[in-house]
């Protein structure tokens, strides 16, 4: 006959966590929807997801030739890219986790789940396209015969510092977009502004050390993924600073564990406020 | 097959409505606040006590049981709490205080086709719904089959379902839900789509479900299907259980209470919502039995005339424009279209003209209970002039003197007919 379920005010629901083990499915099929229905109706399909970030990277080159900036003794391209592949993730992640609740508001208001799972899954989504640019990468280094240097192996926990940073600024965002529907403002305008204050163009040396700027400019959590990645796939001269690596994990942290706090608690009304 | 498998007790669930600044949802009014910091506090405990009288309480102190295998409808009128209820119940939103157990699993179909995506097809619509429903994918590979030979879609399972027809569409959702196989199976307003053979069919499969010891909660405003689903029904009224019992019992006595006494306040004609150019308007309307006191009684006994009385008022001049009067039943479904065109007359009006319509519609053998009118005028095909979908409502109520029967059957006409019994 299977478990008792009780409904009351308040009730801090104990199946919580069962249920998100029992919902494990819906994230795939939630995440595969998203991921048909994306390109369906384009002529370029799934070539899109490797278009954008190639664009925006010759973009961002155009201003590191005329600003004649350093690229950390590597080829250009390669410099840019390297910090293109989280940035893109983390912005697109924000973003579409961000508006995942609205834009599900018909399934959170007619149907019961754990609504975990709509931000994580949309994540996933995004995830998928980080595969796809991160295979043009790839074929950039071949381009440039440049191999990684041996600290390529700790990328894998540097990609999970990503997933991290996405994902807490994300629950944030889907929380309170639920309530205060003027984050679909503010969104679009940090995902722009972020480019400038992440270093995405420039390296993370050009901040003195002096005064603790460095590690004030660390809080931004990209700041030591993307450093982190730089040191992982590019080596040389693109160095991590330690101190200022550790605060941005230690907000990536904080991240995800206030943000899934706080997408718990305003969780049970959501489906009155949407 | 005694053991409650529901139990409500206690259950209330408050709505704040209307806004107010300090807890308005926009984001400036918790910036603005947090910055007149001193004011803040002055201000919040003032409108903590001003909007105690926002309250709105769509369920106030619910409490029953069901038990085990029991198919029970939940009926009301509009506002009556009925799907604030079943949101509860399916755990969409929490209730403000009181409590419900229910014994095992429970699935909802709160609305037709929800978590459908329009750009899929059906076979993936119906993995993508079956995992929102909570099936796993082993689970709907099993059942796959199962699922479309109870839909009829076969032939379009690689069509997007936006190119569905609405029927369709109902067939496959319902297909998913009623496969489900949960202890509980929670059922709003499905049936009120899809057409005569598919309800039928549902309502088979919603009867198999309950006979396989699961319980199934079925809200609907249609009685007839409530009636023929349900054994046992609550009723309730302004958020409160007004009744329990018998399901054929209490829609009978749903169906004779006289209209009004909802929660929906009796707007004016003009004030309605409606549609259309607005050259001319519908003024006023009044309902009656021709032939008796009242011609504005807004009441009927089974086999009267019916007589319409109309008033339009033109602001700009109107051409040959055709009066009619729609009436509906309860569950929406349409009855009766009378027309000026259908008695070859059109109407035109001068600017600041009025004009009065009257319609008798005789012997009216329609079954007691309440129906709905609505209006229109306008010219086929070229434009609306006015249109009010709800203008308003009459009671037909039994001929008692006629009666040799007190019991009310389900059905809408009541025709006239003689019987013989040969043995």
């Amino acid at each position: 006959m299977g478990q008792r379920l009780i409904i009351e005010a308040g009730r801090t629901e104990r199946q919580y966590w069962r249920d998100l083990w029992r919902y494990r499915e819906l994230f795939y099929f939630l995440a595969w929807r998203d991921f048909l229905v994306r390109y369906k109706q384009t002529a370029a399909g799934v070539l899109w997801s490797l278009i954008r970030p190639v664009l925006t990277m010759l973009a961002l080159m155009i201003v590191v030739k005329f600003g004649r900036l350093s690229t950390g003794g590597v080829a250009g391209p390669l410099f840019i890219f390297a910090a293109m592949l989280p940035w893109q993730f983390f912005s697109t992640a924000l973003s579409e986790s961000g508006s995942s609740l609205i834009t599900n508001a018909n399934l959170v208001s007619k149907i019961y789940f754990p609504r975990l799972v709509v931000p994580a899954s949309s994540i996933i989504v995004c995830f998928a396209d980080f595969l796809i640019s991160a295979a043009f990468l790839v074929v950039l280094m071949v381009y440039y015969r440049f191999a990684p240097p041996p600290q390529v192996v700790a990328l894998p926990l540097m990609l999970l510092m990503a997933l991290g940073a996405s994902f807490g600024a994300g629950l944030w965002i889907a929380a309170l977009m639920v309530k205060y529907r003027d984050f679909r403002f503010i969104v679009p305008f940090v995902v722009q502004f972020g480019v400038y204050a992440s270093p995405v163009i420039l390296k993370t040396s050009v901040v003195p050390e002096k005064w603790g700027l460095r590690f004030i400019y660390s809080l931004n959590p990209m700041v030591g993924v993307i450093d982190g990645f730089r040191w992982c796939l590019l080596g040389g001269e693109n160095t991590i600073y330690w101190p200022g690596f550790a605060a941005s994990l230690l907000v990536v942290v904080g991240l995800v564990f206030t943000g899934i706090w706080y997408f718990r608690k305003t969780e049970r009304t959501f489906a009155d406020m949407i | 097959m005694s053991e409650p498998i529901i139990t409500v007790e206690n259950l209330s669930k408050c709505y704040r409505i209307g806004h107010l600044p300090a807890q308005g949802d926009g984001l400036r009014h918790v910036l603005e606040n947090s910055l007149r910091a001193p004011q803040h506090w002055l201000k919040r405990r003032r409108e903590k006590r001003e909007s105690a009288t926002e309250e709105f309480w769509a369920l106030k102190d619910v409490s029953f049981e069901i038990k085990r295998g029991e198919v029970v409808g939940i009926i009301g009128r509009n506002g009556a709490g009925k799907s604030t209820l079943l949101k509860i119940m399916s755990r969409i939103t929490e209730p403000t205080s009181g409590r419900i157990a229910i014994e095992g699993r429970v699935a909802s179909l709160l609305e037709v086709g929800t978590g459908f995506h329009a750009e899929l097809t059906g076979r993936e619509n119906i993995f993508l719904n079956g995992a929102i429903l909570g099936m796993s994918k082993a689970e709907i590979t099993r059942k796959f089959d199962e699922i479309v030979a109870f839909s009829e879609v076969e032939k379009f399972l690689d069509t997007p379902v936006k190119r569905y027809s609405s029927g369709m569409y109902v067939r496959l959702a319902f297909a998913v839900a009623a496969h489900l196989e949960p202890e509980v199976l929670i059922v709003d307003e499905v049936l009120a789509v899809g057409d005569a053979a598919f309800q039928k069919k549902c309502i088979g499969k919603m009867q198999d479900v309950s006979k396989g010891g699961r319980t199934v909660i079925f809200v609907s405003h249609n009685m007839q299907a409530v009636v023929a689903l349900c054994e046992t029904a609550v009723w309730l009224q302004g958020g409160k259980v007004l009744a329990t019992g018998a399901a054929k019992n209490l829609v009978g006595k749903y169906l004779s209470q006289p209209a009004g006494d909802g929660l929906e306040p009796a707007l004016p004609l003009a004030a309605k919502p409606r549609t259309g150019t607005g050259t001319a308007r519908f003024t006023k309307l009044t309902v009656g039995e021709q032939g008796t006191g009242d011609p504005a009684s807004g009441q009927i006994t089974t086999g009267g005339s019916l007589r319409i009385d109309l008033e339009i008022a033109a602001r700009q001049p109107v051409r040959e424009a055709n009066v009619a009067v729609t009436i509906y039943d309860v569950n929406n479904y349409r009855l009766i279209d009378v027309n000026t065109a259908l008695n070859g007359e059109f109407l035109s009006l001068q600017p600041g003209g009025l004009a009065r319509v009257s319609f008798v519609i005789g012997e009216l053998l329609l079954k007691p209970g309440r129906y709905i009118i609505e209006l229109w005028l306008g010219r086929a095909g070229m434009e609306d002039v006015d249109f009010v979908r709800e203008a308003g409502g009459f009671e037909v109520l039994a001929d008692v003197a006629k009666a040799n029967h007190s019991e009310t059957f389900p059905g809408i006409y009541q025709c006239r007919f003689s019987h013989q019994i040969s043995r």
